[in-house]
């Protein structure tokens, strides 16, 4: 029996294991977002303080199962979707293991049901970070670590299958530029999965009694080489997959192969240093191991952002022009398919992490101006740009591109897929905005009465702090429902979506049963030829219009950078 | 294999094509760096922190 299909209309090769594991990855990695989404609505609105739907008790227990969800559960399983389809789809290999990869997905899904169960059982609202001394409950630390020995087999399958497709030949030249940014993801996952059981493991024997003492300051060091670089697992992934949605939306060729390659050569040198952004407050390191890790090391990773956050709109921008959309600086993205949820999912997702992820990342990075903000509601805002809008959106956008070509349906209310990611951003970008305001008037996070009702300190906001929360408020449910409307679509297709080929029934949806047997009728895709050099005409700027664009994020950069200076040092007034 | 003899000769990869070709190569500094600079530098900052008496 043959092992692969051919999608007729992506044209695309599915490795019959390979399909089944990435879909069943990407439904768990949706009904974990769904259980996210849900709980958001009970963190924003009892944030929003005229609101205030939450008992306390409740808002730690919900806040919780939110960042879990949503931040590891949702991302990874996702993320293993992706890995399988770089390194079997986009390789044409058969994948490597796929035994083992069933069990690294059955330990992924054992680890989130465990942990969400000590959630909800009450005793272990101890925040995603789950900071010693504060203690869980024993099957919330042995969920995690099931789920991350899971998710490190699912990392050595994509090895394997690299290793693989090599031995069988069906790549030519080198790895294609999208696929190594998928293996850079997975460098930076080992790495965050073993800092992970360094950790957790400990962390799981305190629990349960073995061990009488975990140093807490030991613990954060460890556990934000697990927690930063978890974030970079997902820059490195979300940035491939924009390479590879102006691939074939645009038939778009990366400016330069090799400078794009050495964009992700430098996440994998640098990107995780930069762990210690968290750490910069803390006592008991030096400020030589704070600057070397967060300046030198991390200006070089954001640098490799840089270069990817130019290189991708501007081979779009260069592949649009060859079509003739020439006239002036932004013909070119004005003509763009905006109706397409594909290009506008990747781009807003391209802007909004570029523009706000990034200048607030930078801005709380650097060690000095981190003090305005840290510990405040400013933090969930940044990496709500980053991981909620930049890496959710994306594979949001991915998802509806894979709808068609992976689960064969065709996508149920076309229109409100239109419509989702305006929708979806315009909500988080309110929602990111206002509560960056509140955190720079000192706004913290993870708190559930900012009127201190009780406490033996209290303090007073201004008005404007509870005005900025409550817009913020506004927009995350506008978020929500962009959420939601994702949600409808995708679990909506895979019901009642037209089916494009026959046996794409519900089990082959949810289940990740294979298609009818003769829909795999390919004993091995041809092999995956080298791309032709990229010419270059060197008649002027190949793309003006991005080069303005990232003048005008280094403009917004600097003036931002400067406010924070000045307001610093009306902080801390000296003298 | 013999079509191999008809071919041109084998291109030249110049060497930093060949490091970024090697996946096992660029895990090994991608787990070094960080755990060299930052945990290990970090942990022993830590653990050299006298104890409270
Ligand atoms: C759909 C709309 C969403 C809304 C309205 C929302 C809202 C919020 C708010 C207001 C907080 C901060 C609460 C506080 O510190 O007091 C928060 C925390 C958090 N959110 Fe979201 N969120 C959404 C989606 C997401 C997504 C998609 C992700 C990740 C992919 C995410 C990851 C997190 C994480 C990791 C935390 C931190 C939890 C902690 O402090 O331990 N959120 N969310
Ligand atoms: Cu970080």
């Amino acid at each position: 029996m043959a092992q692969f299909r051919v999608c007729p209309d992506s044209g695309f090769y599915f490795d019959r294991s390979a399909e089944s594991l990435m879909k069943v990855n990407a439904v768990a990695g949706v009904v974990s977002l769904l259980i996210a989404g849900i709980l958001a609505l009970g963190v924003i609105l009892t944030r929003w303080q005229d609101v205030h739907l939450l008992p306390a008790d409740l808002f730690y227990q919900v806040l919780t199962a939110h960042g879990i969800n949503a931040l590891i559960f949702w991302v990874i399983f996702f993320e293993i979707a992706v890995l399988y389809f770089a390194s079997s789809t986009l390789l044409r290999s058969r994948l490597a293991a796929p035994g083992w990869a069933w069990a690294g997905f059955a330990l992924m899904v054992i680890g989130a049901v465990m942990n969400n169960v000590a959630v909800m059982q009450g005793n272990s609202s101890v925040m995603m970070t789950s900071y010693v001394p504060m203690q869980a409950a024993p099957h919330f630390y042995l969920g995690l670590i099931l789920f991350a020995v899971g998710a490190l087999i699912g990392c050595f399958v994509f090895l394997g299958t690299l290793v693989l497709a090599k031995d069988d030949k069906t790549y030519d030249g080198s790895l294609p530029l999208v696929v190594f940014g998928a293996l850079t993801a997975t460098i930076i996952a080992i790495f965050t999965i073993a800092s992970g059981a360094i950790i957790l493991v400990p962390t799981f024997l305190w629990s349960v009694g073995y061990i009488n003492h975990i140093d807490a300051e030991m613990y954060r060091i460890i556990w934000w080489a697990l927690g930063h670089s978890s974030q970079q697992i997902n820059v490195a992934a979300h940035v491939s997959i924009w390479y590879l949605i102006t691939g074939i939306l645009f038939g778009a060729r990366p400016m330069s192969e090799k400078v794009s390659r050495f964009a992700f050569l430098l996440y994998i040198f640098f990107l995780q240093l930069a762990s210690a952004h968290h750490i910069l407050v803390d006592p008991g390191v030096s400020s030589e191991w704070k600057i070397f890790n967060t300046s030198y090391a991390m200006y070089l990773a954001v640098l490799a952002s840089m270069i990817h956050g130019l290189t991708v709109p501007g081979a779009m921008e260069v592949a649009q022009r060859s079509k003739g959309y020439t006239k002036g600086l932004f013909e070119w993205l004005r003509k763009a398919p905006w109706g397409n949820p594909v290009f506008s999912g990747f781009f807003f997702a391209l802007v909004i992490f570029g523009f706000i992820g990034g200048i607030t990342g930078v801005v709380m990075g650097t060690e000095q101006i981190n003090l305005i903000i840290h510990n405040t509601i400013y933090v969930p805002a940044h990496f709500h740009a980053t991981v909620a809008v930049g890496t959710t959106l994306t594979f949001m956008a991915l998802t509806y591109l894979l709808i068609p070509v992976l689960f064969r349906r065709a996508l149920f209310m076309p229109w409100m897929a239109k419509l989702q990611p305006y929708v979806f951003s315009l909500g988080m970008t309110i929602m990111i905005l206002f509560l960056l305001g509140a955190g720079t008037l000192g706004v913290s996070r993870r708190h559930w009465d900012m009127d201190f009702t009780g406490a033996m300190l209290s303090f007073d906001y201004p008005g404007t702090a509870y005005m900025m929360v409550a817009v913020g408020g506004i927009g995350g449910v506008l978020g929500v429902v962009g959420g939601a409307m994702f949600l409808i679509v995708t679990v909506g297709s895979l019901l009642f979506g037209k089916k494009l080929e026959p046996s794409a029934g519900l089990f082959q949806g949810f289940c990740g049963l294979p298609l009818a047997d003769s829909v795999y009728n390919v004993e091995q895709p041809p092999r995956l030829e080298r791309a032709e050099p990229v010419e270059h005409h060197h008649d002027g700027f190949e793309a003006p219009g991005t080069f303005v664009l990232a003048l005008a994020l280094l403009v917004c950069f600097v003036v931002y950078y400067a406010i924070n200076w000045d307001y610093l040092s009306s902080v801390w007034p000296i003298g | 294999m013999s079509e191999d003899t008809n071919l041109p000769k084998p291109e030249r990869i110049p060497f930093f094509q060949r490091m970024l070709d090697n996946p096992f190569l660029l895990l090994f500094i991608g787990v070094a760096m960080p755990t060299v600079f930052y945990t290990l530098w970090g942990v022993m900052e830590v653990a050299t922190i006298p104890i409270a008496k």
